[in-house]
C-alpha cells in the first residue's frame, strides 16, 4: 500500500479535518507510541529488532552506559571496570539496585545471565551480541568478572548496549519464555502488560536507582503495534497516539506543516551501499575488473539521491562503515565524484566500450534501488532489476550469486567500525570480495586492545576498500519522529526511542 | 448418507495435508528460512547458526515429515518467530478473525439479500439503479481505501468511532463494514438474478393464480429458491473472510489470523504458516459443506442427490 498519491490524499483530508480534537493523555500520564512492526518477543536476547532494543533499553540495564550525545561511558550496573587481561575484566557493581519483582541485585545475576547467554545451546538470536563472552565469574557479592574467547576490543560497547542484566532466579525459572510475556528487570520502567507482538504497557519504576539515563518522568507508556502508517497517522489526528516514528519522508514533511505536531529528523547509523561480486563468485561478471567498480562508483549521483529521495539528516557516504563509529575514518577513503563520463572511460577501458547487462538485486527501499538503476544505466550498464523478499535475497548473497545489489546495515546501534567492515570482508559467507590483504587489516584491527592500532588498521582497511572499489557506498538513513506538541522529546542519532527523557510540555 | 459424509470429510483431510505439502515446499523456494529467522540484522554467521540450531539444513522431506507426525498428534510446535505455543498463538487471533468474519458476512447478507430482493421485484426503477451502483462502487473500490475512508470520516473528523484496535466492540464497526462491503456486490447481484429468474417461472405465475398473498409469494416461493445460489456462494466468502482478511486487520490494527499468516509467510515462521493454511482449508471445507446441507434444507431435490 506504498501510493503516495493516495497518502497525499489521505494527509491532506486529515489536515482539514484535524482541528480542535483533544490532544495528547497529558491528564491520565500516559504517553501512547506506535510500533509498526510485531514484536516477536520482548527479551531482549531473542528479538533481532529496532522495537525490541526501545522496550531493552526501557526495562532493563546494562553494566554500562553509553551517552548517546557525548559517546562517553559511564557506569550503570557497574560503578567502576577494569582490564586485568587482554581477555578478563572486572566491575565493580552498584550496591542498593533492585530489580522490578524486589529482588536485590547482585554478583549472581551477572553470572547467571552471562554464563546463560554465551552458551549457544541457549539459543540467543542475536549471537553476535553474546558470543564474545565466555563466561563470568563471582569474586565477591559485589565484584565480578567477565571472561572473553579472544581479544575483542569492542566489549565496553557491546556491554553498554545488546548486552543486560536479568534477575537469575527468575530467569532461570521463567526462561525467555516467561521472560517475554512478564518482563523483569531493574530499568527506568517495568512492563505491567504484554499482548506478545500487539501490546506493551510500561509503568515508571519508581525505586529506579541513581542511573546516568536519568529518571524516567511519564507515568505511563502504552505501546500498540499498528502495521499501517496510515492507520498510525490517523490515530494521531484523532488525538489517540502521542508519538509515531519511522514516518516516510513525505509524509513528514506534510505533517510538520502542521502546528499541532513537531516532527524531528535525525539520522540512523543505517548505511545504504552497492555491493559487488569482486571475486567472481557468480561466475564470469565484468565486476571482477577494478576499472568497472571505479565506474560504478563514478556513475551515481549520490548527493541527488539525498537531496531529492532520502532528505533529513543523510547524508553522502564514502566509507564502508558509518563515520561516528570509532575506526571509521572518512579521510582514510577513497571518493569518487559523480563523473558519467569518467565511468563510461572505465567501462571502454575495462572492454565495455558499449556497456554491458547484468541482474541487480535489492529488498528494500525500491525508489532507492530504480534511481541507482537509472544512474548505471546512464553510463552504459543495463540493469535487470529483481526486488527480492528480503530473506531469498540473503539466501542467494549467501551463495555468491548476487553479481551487484543494493544493500543496507544498521550496525545494530554499535558505535564500532568492527560492527560493519568486520562484518562483510572477512571471507564470511557474504563477503564478495575475499580479499586478504583487507583480511589481514581487519584482523589486526579487531584484536589489538591499543585503540591507536586499532584506529590505524581499519583506516588501512578503508583504504583498501574504497581503492579497490568493492563497494560503492551510498548514503547514510535518517527516521522521522512525530509526536503532538504536548511531548517533548530529543530523539538520539542511533534510531532508539528513550522513554526516560520524554516530558509532557 | 453417514457413510457419504464421512467419504467426504476423509477426502476433506487429504486435501487440507496436500495444500499444507505444497505451501511447505513453496516457504522453503521463497526464500531462506534461516535468514529470515535470523532477521535483518543479522551477519553470515549468525544466519548459519540459526540453521544449525532450528535443522534447516536437513532434507526438507524430513523436516516435513517431522511436522507431520508432531500435527497428527495435535501438536503445531512452537513458533519460529514468537517462541510460544502455535496454538495458543493462533487461537487468540482467530478469535478476533472470527468476530470480524461472522459480522462482516452477518452486515453482507442483511443488506445485499433485501436490496437484492427489492432490486429484482422492481427492476430498473431506481431502487435497482441505487443498488447496482452501490455493488458497483463496492466491487470496484479497493478495501485499503475504503477503510482510510471511513476512519477520515469517522474517526478523524466526526470523532464517533476509534480509528484501530480491538479493545471494544466499537472497534469492530468500520473493519465489518468495510469486509461486508466487499463480500455484498456479489450477493446482493445474485439475489437479484435468481429472484428475477424464479419470478418468471410457472410455479410462481402459478402461486399468483391460486392467489396467494404477494409476500407468501415473494418469500416462501420465491426466495427460497433464488437463495440456493447464494448460500453457496456465502459460503465460500466467509472462508475467504476468515482467512483473506489481511488489508483490512493491517489497517484497522486488528491482529487476527490473516495478517498473522502474511507476516508469517515474510517471517518464513514455518510452523505458524503451515498450522494456518491447515486451518484455513478446514474452513474452506467446512463452510462449503455447510452450504450444501443448508441447500439440502431449503431444496429436497438435493437431499437425494
Amino acid at each position: 500500500m506504498k501510493m503516495t498519491v493516495l497518502k497525499s490524499t489521505i494527509a491532506g483530508m486529515a489536515l482539514v479535518a484535524a482541528t480542535g480534537a483533544a490532544w495528547a493523555d497529558k491528564a491520565n500520564d500516559t504517553l501512547r507510541v506506535a510500533f509498526t512492526k510485531e514484536l516477536e518477543n520482548v527479551d531482549s536476547y531473542f528479538n533481532s529488532s529496532r522495537e525490541g532494543v526501545v522496550l531493552q533499553r526501557a526495562i532493563w540495564d546494562g553494566l554500562i552506559y553509553r551517552d548517546p550525545v557525548t559517546n562517553e561511558y559511564h557506569g550503570n550496573l557497574a560503578t567502576d571496570w577494569e582490564w586485568i587481561d587482554d581477555t578478563t575484566i572486572e566491575f565493580k557493581l552498584r550496591e542498593g539496585v533492585k530489580f522490578h519483582d524486589g529482588s536485590d541485585f547482585t554478583a549472581d545475576d551477572v553470572v547467571y545471565t552471562v554464563n546463560f547467554v554465551a552458551d549457544e545451546a541457549s539459543g540467543v538470536k542475536t549471537q553476535r551480541n553474546v558470543n564474545w563472552m565466555k563466561s563470568a565469574e563471582k569474586i565477591d557479592d559485589y565484584t565480578v568478572r567477565i571472561n572473553l574467547k579472544a581479544k575483542f576490543p569492542a566489549a565496553i560497547e557491546f556491554l553498554s548496549g545488546p548486552v543486560s542484566i536479568y534477575p537469575s532466579d527468575y530467569y532461570a525459572e521463567a526462561g525467555p519464555e516467561g521472560m517475554g510475556l512478564k518482563p523483569v528487570g531493574t530499568g527506568p520502567y517495568k512492563a505491567v502488560d504484554v499482548t506478545p507482538g500487539q501490546h506493551f504497557v510500561l509503568e515508571k519504576y519508581d525505586d529506579y536507582h541513581d542511573s546516568p539515563k536519568g529518571q524516567p518522568s511519564i507515568e505511563h507508556v502504552d505501546i500498540r503495534t499498528i502495521p499501517d502508517v496510515n492507520t498510525q497517522m490517523a490515530e494521531l489526528f484523532s488525538g489517540t497516539l502521542d508519538l509515531i516514528w519511522q514516518v516516510p519522508a513525505d509524509q513528514a514533511e506534510k505533517l510538520a506543516q502542521m502546528d499541532q505536531f513537531t516532527v524531528s529528523n535525525e539520522s540512523t547509523m543505517r548505511v545504504g551501499y552497492l555491493a559487488m561480486d569482486a571475486s567472481g563468485r557468480s561466475g564470469e561478471t565484468p565486476f571482477t575488473d577494478v576499472r568497472v567498480r571505479r565506474a560504478v562508483n563514478h556513475a551515481i549521483n549520490r548527493q541527488e539521491l539525498v537531496d531529492a529521495l532520502l532528505q533529513g539528516q543523510s547524508q553522502v557516504i564514502s566509507t564502508p562503515c558509518f563515520p561516528s563509529q570509532f575506526g571509521c575514518d572518512s579521510d582514510a577513503a577513497v571518493s569518487y565524484d559523480y563523473d558519467p563520463e569518467k565511468a563510461k572511460e572505465l567501462l571502454a577501458e575495462a572492454g565495455y566500450p558499449d556497456g554491458f547487462t547484468t541482474d541487480f538485486y535489492a529488498y528494500r527501499d525500491r525508489a532507492y534501488a530504480e534511481a541507482i538503476a537509472s544512474y548505471l544505466n546512464a553510463v552504459g550498464i543495463d540493469t535487470n532489476f529483481k526486488m527480492l523478499q528480503y530473506s531469498a535475497l540473503r539466501e542467494l548473497n549467501m551463495k555468491g550469486e548476487t553479481p551487484i545489489s543494493f544493500q543496507t546495515w544498521g550496525s545494530y546501534s554499535v558505535n564500532d567500525a568492527s560492527a560493519m567492515i568486520s562484518q562483510f570482508f572477512k571471507h564470511g559467507s557474504l563477503d564478495d570480495a575475499r580479499d586478504d590483504q583487507t583480511l589481514e587489516y581487519l584482523n589486526i584491527a579487531d584484536s589489538a586492545t591499543d585503540p591507536e592500532v586499532r584506529k590505524e588498521n581499519y583506516s588501512k582497511a578503508i583504504e583498501r576498500i574504497t581503492e579497490q572499489a568493492f563497494w560503492a557506498p551510498m548514503f547514510s538513513y535518517n527516521t522521522n519522529y512525530v509526536s503532538t506538541k504536548e511531548v517533548e522529546y530529543t530523539p538520539t542519532a542511533d534510531e532508539v526511542l528513550r522513554f526516560t527523557t520524554m516530558s509532557w510540555n | 448418507m453417514l457413510q457419504f459424509i464421512l467419504k467426504r470429510l476423509g477426502l476433506a483431510v487429504l486435501v487440507a495435508f496436500t495444500v499444507s505439502f505444497i505451501s511447505f515446499s513453496l516457504l522453503f523456494l521463497s526464500g531462506d528460512p534461516a535468514a529470515a529467522l535470523a532477521g535483518e540484522t543479522a551477519s553470515g554467521e549468525d544466519i548459519e547458526a540459526v540453521r544449525r540450531l532450528y535443522g534447516f539444513d536437513r532434507p526438507m522431506l524430513v523436516q516435513y515429515a517431522e511436522w507431520l507426525t508432531a500435527a497428527l498428534r495435535g501438536d503445531f510446535g512452537e513458533s519460529y518467530y514468537f517462541r510460544l505455543p502455535v496454538s495458543s498463538l493462533i487461537a487468540e487471533r482467530l478469535s478476533v478473525t472470527m468476530t470480524l468474519g461472522v459480522c462482516g458476512i452477518t452486515f453482507a447478507l442483511l443488506t445485499a439479500v433485501p436490496l437484492g430482493v427489492v432490486a429484482a421485484i422492481r427492476p430498473n426503477s431506481l431502487v435497482d439503479r441505487i443498488a447496482l451502483f452501490v455493488s458497483v462502487a463496492g466491487q470496484a473500490m479497493p478495501s485499503f481505501w475504503f477503510g482510510l475512508i471511513l476512519i477520515v470520516v469517522f474517526a478523524i473528523q466526526l470523532g464517533w468511532l476509534p480509528p484501530s484496535g480491538t479493545a471494544s466492540w466499537e472497534h469492530f464497526i468500520m473493519p465489518t463494514i468495510v469486509l461486508g462491503y466487499y463480500a455484498m456486490p456479489a450477493i446482493m447481484r445474485l439475489t437479484r438474478a435468481g429472484m428475477l429468474d424464479v419470478l418468471s417461472s410457472d410455479y410462481i405465475r402459478t402461486a399468483r393464480a391460486k392467489g396467494a398473498n404477494e409476500r407468501r409469494v415473494l418469500f416462501r416461493h420465491a426466495l427460497r429458491n433464488a437463495i440456493i445460489p447464494v448460500v453457496s456462494l456465502a459460503a465460500v466468502q466467509m472462508g475467504f473472510m476468515l482467512g483473506g482478511s489481511i488489508v483490512v486487520e493491517s489497517i484497522f490494527a486488528l491482529h487476527g489470523a490473516g495478517y498473522l499468516a502474511w507476516e508469517s509467510i515474510a517471517r518464513n515462521d514455518l510452523p505458524t504458516v503451515q498450522a494456518l493454511i491447515l486451518i484455513f482449508s478446514m474452513f474452506y471445507i467446512v463452510f462449503t459443506f455447510l452450504a450444501d446441507v443448508l441447500n439440502a434444507w431449503l431444496d429436497p431435490r438435493m437431499r437425494t442427490g
